[in-house]
């Protein structure tokens, strides 16, 4: 299995206060892997780690280390900036700016440089429109206000922006937790579409998401990854009690 | 541990094959009884019998999708569902077969008695014990026994031989006990066949606890 991230040996602390112990482990190229388990487990704080966003939080410190493509992420000297144009994320509450949807799109493109002229960002931001399945509903509308779409919409507005600068890895945390059914179903199928091209990490309070749209699932409790399996053996036949605990709703 | 919505819907659903299992066994005991004791009373009681046990079937089904819907089970729940909702249809067809030797005993009751049933009441205790061992196994999660059960399979297929040989000398020999040896071969068949139906059910027990299909894996 090539890993396309290898985390190893990981501990998290906001202060004094350990948030993540000695977690390893290997997330192959091109799967969609999902993190659950309760709040306050780490599994948010642990995405985050993928892609340094902690790094923002002032009393927080990393041990161990976070290998993608061969590189360690903490190790001196890494381009933060370019870390995260390589792992982009996409958050729970959209987050559109307040800006038309195509300088939503163009904004990243624009200053990193990666267009070379005006048809070829034109360009990008349709491609980057159509992989987050959404061209065909806003390709009329593309100087009007982000504000004015759905929330599913902007939802996957914010995946295009992520999508936009050519990210190899894409981490989501709760991307449809706050959207309704129909919308969160476009989500995960565009989770799955993604999938042939990137490698990605999803955040989920929702089982059953977990179940849908991942390969491999990571279960997280109390700052400890308890389990990490392919999905199918994680909710037909998960090794450890604590997963079945969980999974099957038996935590009071 | 907390007690969840769905423990009461599986504890109920457990509670239902059960008592279809319970059925069941009833109705093959009967069936064989019906013959070795010739009591077409009996035989009749065993066909009427039967619409009960198919409509268990259908409140087992119709109890087990309104779970997999609404609770949407996974891991043990998950293989608990799925093993009631495959073992149902499998009792059900057993008592098909109970039904089909008491429609027999029906017909051979009414001719003379052709032999003494020696093997037939063995078949049939190996059988029933056989069931019995299987949904105890079920109950109990005991994926051993139910790997031991499978192993008695082979008793009931020889026995089948060793009657299915004996009746068609019989036949071969006296052309006039035809009728009767015939319809006692289908009572062998029915036997055998329970056999293998039990075996189903076992393999589904080792499913259940182990989350392993045996099944086709000889």
């Amino acid at each position: 299995m090539e890993s396309k991230i290898s985390v190893k040996n990981l501990d998290f602390f906001y202060g004094s206060n350990q948030a993540l112990y000695d977690i390893s482990l290997e997330i192959p190229e091109r799967e969609v892997i999902a993190f659950i388990g309760p709040s306050g487990c780490g599994k948010s704080t642990f995405l985050r780690t993928l892609n340094r966003m902690n790094d923002t939080i002032a009393i927080a410190r990393v041990d161990g280390s976070v290998v993608i493509d061969g590189r360690n992420i903490y190790a001196p000297g890494t381009d933060v900036v370019a870390l995260r144009r390589k792992v982009g994320m996409v958050f729970q509450k959209s987050n559109p700016f307040p800006k038309s949807i195509f300088e939503n799109v163009a904004y990243g493109i624009r200053i990193n440089g990666i267009h070379s002229n005006k048809a070829d960002l034109e360009e990008r931001v349709e491609k980057a429109l159509r992989n987050a399945a959404l061209w065909d509903e806003v390709k009329d509308r593309l100087n009007s206000s982000a504000f004015g779409l759905s929330g599913g919409q902007q939802q996957r507005l914010c995946i295009a922006r992520a999508l936009a600068v050519q990210p190899e890895v894409v981490l989501m945390d709760e991307p449809a937790s706050a959207l309704d059914p129909i919308a969160t179903q476009k989500i995960e199928e565009l989770v799955v579409e993604l999938k042939r091209d990137y490698t990605i990490v999803i955040v989920t309070h929702n089982m059953q998401q977990a179940a849908r749209v991942s390969d491999r699932t990571a279960f997280f409790m109390l700052g400890k990854l308890v389990e990490f399996n392919p999905t199918q053996k994680m909710f037909t036949n998960p090794d450890e009690k604590l997963t079945e605990d969980y999974i099957t709703g038996r935590f009071g | 541990m907390e007690r969840r919505i769905i423990d009461q819907q599986l504890d109920l659903l457990r509670d239902k094959i059960l008592l279809l299992g319970g059925a069941t066994e009833a109705a093959l005991n009967r069936a064989m009884e019906s013959l070795v004791e010739r009591d077409s009373q009996l035989a009749q009681k065993v066909l009427d019998d039967d619409q009960i046990i198919d409509q268990m079937e259908l409140e087992i089904d119709r109890m087990s999708i309104e779970i997999l819907a609404l609770q949407q089970p996974a891991a043990h729940d998950l293989r608990f569902v799925i093993s009631v909702a495959k073992i149902t249809p499998i009792l059900e067809r057993i008592a098909d077969h109970a039904s089909n030797i008491a429609r027999a005993a029906l017909v051979i009751n009414t001719e003379p008695q052709l032999k003494n049933y020696i093997e037939f009441p063995m078949m049939a205790q190996t059988a029933a014990e056989m069931l019995r061992a299987a949904l105890d196994a079920f109950t109990s999660e005991d994926a051993q026994t139910s790997r031991e059960v499978i192993k008695r399979d082979k008793e009931i297929d020889a026995a089948y031989k060793r009657v299915f040989n004996e009746l068609l000398e019989m036949m071969i020999a006296d052309p006039s006990l035809t009728t009767g040896a015939a319809h006692l071969l289908f009572v062998a068949k029915h036997l055998e066949r329970i056999g293998d139906y039990v075996t189903d059910i076992c393999e589904l027990n080792v499913y259940l606890t182990e989350a392993a299909f045996i099944k086709h894996s000889k």
